[in-house]
């Protein structure tokens, strides 16, 4: 049975994810920013079955906090075995170009407080030889784009951070899984119309990723066929990327 | 997002935003009329608003409260029927009313205020909603119950959307042993029989509905099958999770004629007699949602897509029953499936609520132009004759002056509609 912590966990696939552990029974504490958002999560969640849902209000940008934080979650949560990152924002690709504090702070919502979090969560499950990590990061990780590099170098950081923690842990039984979505129909991405067939809902990458959490896999793209839309993207010689407008 | 009616017609292009949570005020002055659009069950237009916007309430989806002991349950009003039974049917509880499909949202079930097959016994959806918060388009969330605004209340069960954005409800539920129907099948030869079988049952059966062939002529004219149930006393363990078969792609237009109508309810009969007079044990999600297992069903009628036709009449007149179905017969126009059922004497609560004592019959179109229409105009007509109504949640071409005659209060109603929403069915048949 999961005791499990989620970092943003007001985003629409942390929602997901925790309503499928909440008819498990699970324990679940949240933490996010909005008081009251995490308090009706937390209703819906004991309605749906959580045995515990609480939650903590924290900045996570704020990386001298960090420590507080997870003082304040021991207490709230006893032993958890599954540390969930959904925390994270879309920048502006636009305003980051103009702008070097956007920049750096898009980099550091998206990568640094998470890697500031991990090192701590890490050491600590190191030493009791046992759980699970999860971070979602993006297919915008694997080639930086036109488009939103900015955002991309920020998760493309968190993968090879994820990959060399998955590396060093494996050693003490603890999995590290690298989740990487494509595009996802949610209140952050709301605004995009028409959404066509690349687009997925929050209910099936939660379900893709709890079934990764459970079979200890490294990296999981949701949907699948990221996969391959990537190794393309990937494979494309620069002479021929220079081209295009992606 | 593609925003479209279950029926596919009318053809209209919609746009829609999708509101972020249950405390969220939409910019009202952006718009020039907004209209609720939850799992888009309804079949005509009265879930379309082509000259405005929609607002999709797929994220107002969490439950508030749910009183296990006293079956209350209080939830988001993007929730679908799907999701409470999954949710209270483990603890004992059911839907007091539920329509056909069980992926209708609270809130459209309170929108239509909906009825299913206890309306003898039950009433309507809109008798079990204790409270509910409306978002108006004044910014306000206004708390409306039978105790507090009780006409805004009034208003908006059964208003199509047309009093502001449902926000949240709270309605109670029905106690049940378990998950499985009694179900009887019984063939009758025509509509005395009918008649003679709904009355034989209404008493001691909390679900009564027919299917009848609407193809057959002459002496086979009104045949079907009755089909009676009620919910299992004795606890059973809930059988696993059947997959789901999804209509893949739009039918061509030709699969559906005369000859295949007509081959699908000669089976459907036939397969009916085989079970005639027997008793059997069924799920309660064949039994209530026998549709629901092939989704996106309305696919088979193809591009054009169908239309369909809901009436009730006052129940001591089954001679515009029998008139209506000699007129579709003769038109060959044909329907999938008929459905006939007796309402029971209990009122509506809304000032524009469908159901009411009679009996109510329900077909599909598929729609084929003006022909169509204008065989539902000449229906509409016998329907206004006989005194009946007609159900603007199936609707998508009555005339305004046909909505005036079956809803009375239409008038009453206008003084609580909100100035900020409207839809394309409110815009026909008022000519607002």
């Amino acid at each position: 049975m999961y005791r499990a912590v989620i970092f943003g966990a007001t985003s629409a696939v942390a929602e997901q994810i925790c309503r499928i552990y909440a008819q498990d029974k699970a324990r679940l504490l949240l933490i996010g920013r909005r008081e009251e958002a995490l308090k009706e999560m937390c209703d819906d969640l004991s309605i749906r079955g959580a045995v515990q849902a609480d939650y903590l209000v924290s900045d996570l940008s704020d990386l001298s906090q960090h420590q507080t934080l997870l003082e304040r979650i021991q207490t709230s949560i006893n032993e958890p075995n599954l540390f969930i990152f959904a925390n994270g924002t879309l920048p502006d690709q636009q305003e980051c170009e103009e702008s070097v504090d956007k920049t750096i702070e898009a980099i550091n919502q998206n990568a640094l407080c998470q890697i500031s979090l991990l090192t701590m969560i890490g050491n600590t499950l190191e030493k009791r030889k046992t759980g699970s990590i999860a971070v979602i990061s993006s297919v915008a990780g694997d080639r930086g784009r036109m488009s939103n590099y900015v955002y991309g170098c920020a998760k493309g950081m968190l993968t090879r951070f994820l990959q060399g923690l998955r590396h060093r842990l494996s050693k003490s039984g603890v999995n590290v899984l690298d989740i990487k979505p494509g595009f996802i129909d949610t209140p952050m991405t709301a605004h995009i119309e028409p959404k066509g067939a690349l687009w997925a809902k929050p209910e099936k990458v939660a379900q893709d990723i709890v079934k990764a959490i459970d079979s200890k896999r490294s990296v999981i793209y949701t949907p699948w066929f990221w996969r391959w839309i990537m190794l393309i993207i990937v494979s494309v010689p620069d002479f021929i990327f220079k081209k295009t407008k992606l | 997002m593609i925003y479209q009616s279950w029926g596919r017609y009318p053809h209209l292009k919609q746009t829609g935003f999708a509101l972020k949570s249950r405390h969220q005020t939409p910019d009202f002055d952006d718009y020039e009329s907004l209209l609720a659009y939850g799992n888009g069950r309804s079949y005509g237009d009265s879930c379309l608003n082509s000259k405005g916007k929609v607002a999709h309430t797929r994220y107002l989806n969490k439950f508030i409260e749910f009183d296990q002991d006293n079956g209350l349950l209080t939830c988001e009003s993007g929730i679908t029927f799907k999701e409470v039974i999954d949710l209270v049917l483990p603890a004992g509880w059911f839907l007091p009313v539920t329509p056909g499909t069980k992926y209708v949202t609270v809130g459209g079930a309170i929108g239509n205020d909906v009825h299913g097959k206890n309306h003898h016994v039950d009433g309507n959806f809109g008798h079990f909603v204790e409270e509910l918060a409306l978002r108006r388009s004044n910014g306000e969330s206004m708390i409306c119950s039978p105790s507090q605004n009780p006409e805004m209340f009034y208003a908006t069960i059964g208003g199509l959307g047309l009093t502001g954005i449902i926000q949240w409800a709270k309605f109670r539920l029905k106690k049940v042993n378990s998950a499985f129907m009694e179900v009887e099948t019984i063939c009758f030869k025509g509509l005395d029989e009918f008649k003679l079988l709904t009355d034989q049952s209404k008493d001691s059966y909390v679900y009564t509905v027919a299917w009848v062939d609407c193809m057959a002529k002459g002496e086979e004219l009104g045949r079907g099958i009755f089909l009676r149930a009620n919910h299992s006393a004795e606890p059973k363990p809930l059988p696993s999770p059947k997959k789901q078969v999804t209509v893949p792609v739009n039918f061509p237009s030709f699969a559906l004629n005369t000859y295949s109508i007509k081959a699908f309810n000669m089976l459907y009969y036939a397969n009916g007699k085989r079970s005639h007079n027997k008793t059997s044990s069924s799920y309660y999600d064949p039994y209530f949602y026998p549709l629901d297992g092939i989704l996106e069903w309305n696919k088979i009628y193809g591009q054009q897509g169908f239309l369909q036709y809901q009436f009730v009449v006052p129940s001591t007149d089954y001679s515009v029953i029998k008139s209506i179905f000699e007129k579709i017969s003769a038109s060959g126009a044909g329907s999938f499936l008929a459905v006939l059922k007796e309402f029971g004497t209990i009122e509506s609560l809304g000032l524009l609520s469908f159901p009411r004592e009679g009996v109510c019959l329900a077909l599909d179109f598929p729609f084929n132009g003006e022909q169509t229409l204008k065989l539902l105009h000449s229906l509409d007509e016998m329907v206004v004759e006989a005194g009946g109504a007609v159900y603007p949640a199936k609707d998508a071409c009555m005339l305004p002056k046909s909505f005036q005659t079956f809803y009375p209060n239409l008038e009453e109603f206008k003084k609580y509609k909100d100035e900020g929403f409207s839809s394309d069915f409110w815009r026909r048949v008022t000519g607002e």
